[in-house]
């Protein structure tokens, strides 16, 4: 039970997850999901190479996908919340069967809709997303409590053979939104041409 | 879901997978339906489209978007149940003008036997066009590749969302044979 759960109390900060996260991105294409983690990665530093979803809950993993399997040569990072992951939850199954070695979906998980006002998720009760994913299919999936783990992580986003997923256990805190552009038409078309494709 | 369709035998399937091969379709994200299969197992066993078989069809939308980020052009295959599912998702279409094409296979509209089909199947133009999702039909075999390469055209040419419902009455006529 949650309880006994030797990983409960050991959470990180949210801003400097995401900036451990882009350390040395290289290339790295980075997709957000609704909320939060938009945040984090404005927070981080605009960048056209970052496709934030505004909107359009439980999408976040699933456009990663979409494009890991369009750009094989680049690496893809997604980064959502738990309560966005939840919505998609079986975008998990579907990724699990295609697996692209070059698609990381990761879950800033601090088991409550931040946005909303704090409400308890899922995962604050019984619900273990990195058990579901491993059922879903994917080879490697962690659970990241400390900064140790974080950076392992960020450096495997690099070099994996196979999809990753990653659960990191964030502080439920609200730090200042810093927001980043929310014209859709603006980010999809800035992010094709940063990529060269448009 | 094995199909009563005869391989060697050319139909308007086989007309709308030579549209999306034309078109350059490199993924396509399916549910399955009976309307659908030999299409789906066109596209699975064609070595240039991905075929991403899906949990529900919202999931499509957003595979779509994220293809076409990545220069990929996606086509969405679904039965019109699945159009309900996708509602929130088009507005990730919709706010970053996302090129989308849908192919709907209709149920609930023709010579129904199941009522649990109706709802959705008597309301799928509707939702789509309240979701500013631009709407054809195929009501006769002979119009279904003029009609899905229009679609096509409006989606990856003009940067809209675009559907093709796939009636009833087209599929039962040539799928119901014993």
């Amino acid at each position: 039970m949650i309880a006994n759960e030797p990983n409960l109390h050991r959470r990180l900060d949210r801003r400097a997850a995401m900036r451990a996260l882009l350390e040395n991105r290289g290339e790295l294409l980075l997709v957000t999901g609704l909320g939060s983690t938009t945040w984090d990665a404005a927070a981080a530093g605009d960048d056209d190479r970052n496709f934030y979803l505004w909107g359009a809950m439980g999408g976040a993993a699933m456009v990663g996908l979409g494009l890991a399997l369009a750009q094989p040569d680049r690496r893809i990072l997604v980064v959502t919340g738990d309560g966005e992951m939840l919505m998609g939850l079986g975008s998990l199954a579907t990724i699990g069967v295609q697996r692209p070695p070059n698609l990381a979906v990761t879950v800033f998980d601090n088991g409550h809709y931040g946005e909303t006002g704090m409400q308890q998720s899922h995962t604050a009760e019984r619900v273990e997303l990195v058990a579901a994913a491993r059922a879903c299919g994917f080879k490697e999936a962690f659970d990241i409590v400390d900064e140790l783990g974080l950076r392992d992580f960020a450096a495997q986003i690099h070099n994996a053979a196979t999809a990753l997923f990653a659960r990191v256990a964030i502080c439920a805190d609200e730090p200042p939104r810093v927001l980043p552009p929310r014209d859709g038409l603006l980010l999809k078309t800035r992010f094709r041409r940063a990529i060269g494709i448009d | 879901m094995s199909e009563a369709v005869k391989a060697d035998v050319p139909d308007w399937r086989d007309d709308i997978f030579a549209a999306l091969k034309a078109a350059e379709i490199r993924q396509v994200g399916y549910v399955p339906d009976a309307g659908h299969a030999r299409l789906i197992e066109l596209c699975r066993d064609d070595t240039e489209i991905r075929a991403v078989p899906l949990t529900t069809e919202e999931e499509g939308v957003a595979l779509a978007a994220g293809a076409w980020l990545g220069g990929h052009r996606a086509a969405l295959l679904m039965q019109s149940s699945g159009v309900g599912n996708c509602i929130n998702m088009l507005s990730l279409t919709k706010t970053c003008r996302f090129p989308l094409l849908m192919l709907v296979a209709m149920r609930g509209e023709w010579a129904e036997f199941n009522p649990w089909q109706v709802p959705m199947g008597s309301n799928t133009r509707a939702a789509l066009e309240l979701c500013d999702v631009l709407v054809y039909r195929v009501e006769h075999p002979e119009d279904a590749a003029e009609t899905v390469a229009a679609a096509l055209d409006m989606a990856f040419k003009a940067d809209f969302a675009a559907a093709v419902l796939l009636s009833q009455r087209l599929i039962g006529a040539k799928r119901w044979v014993k």
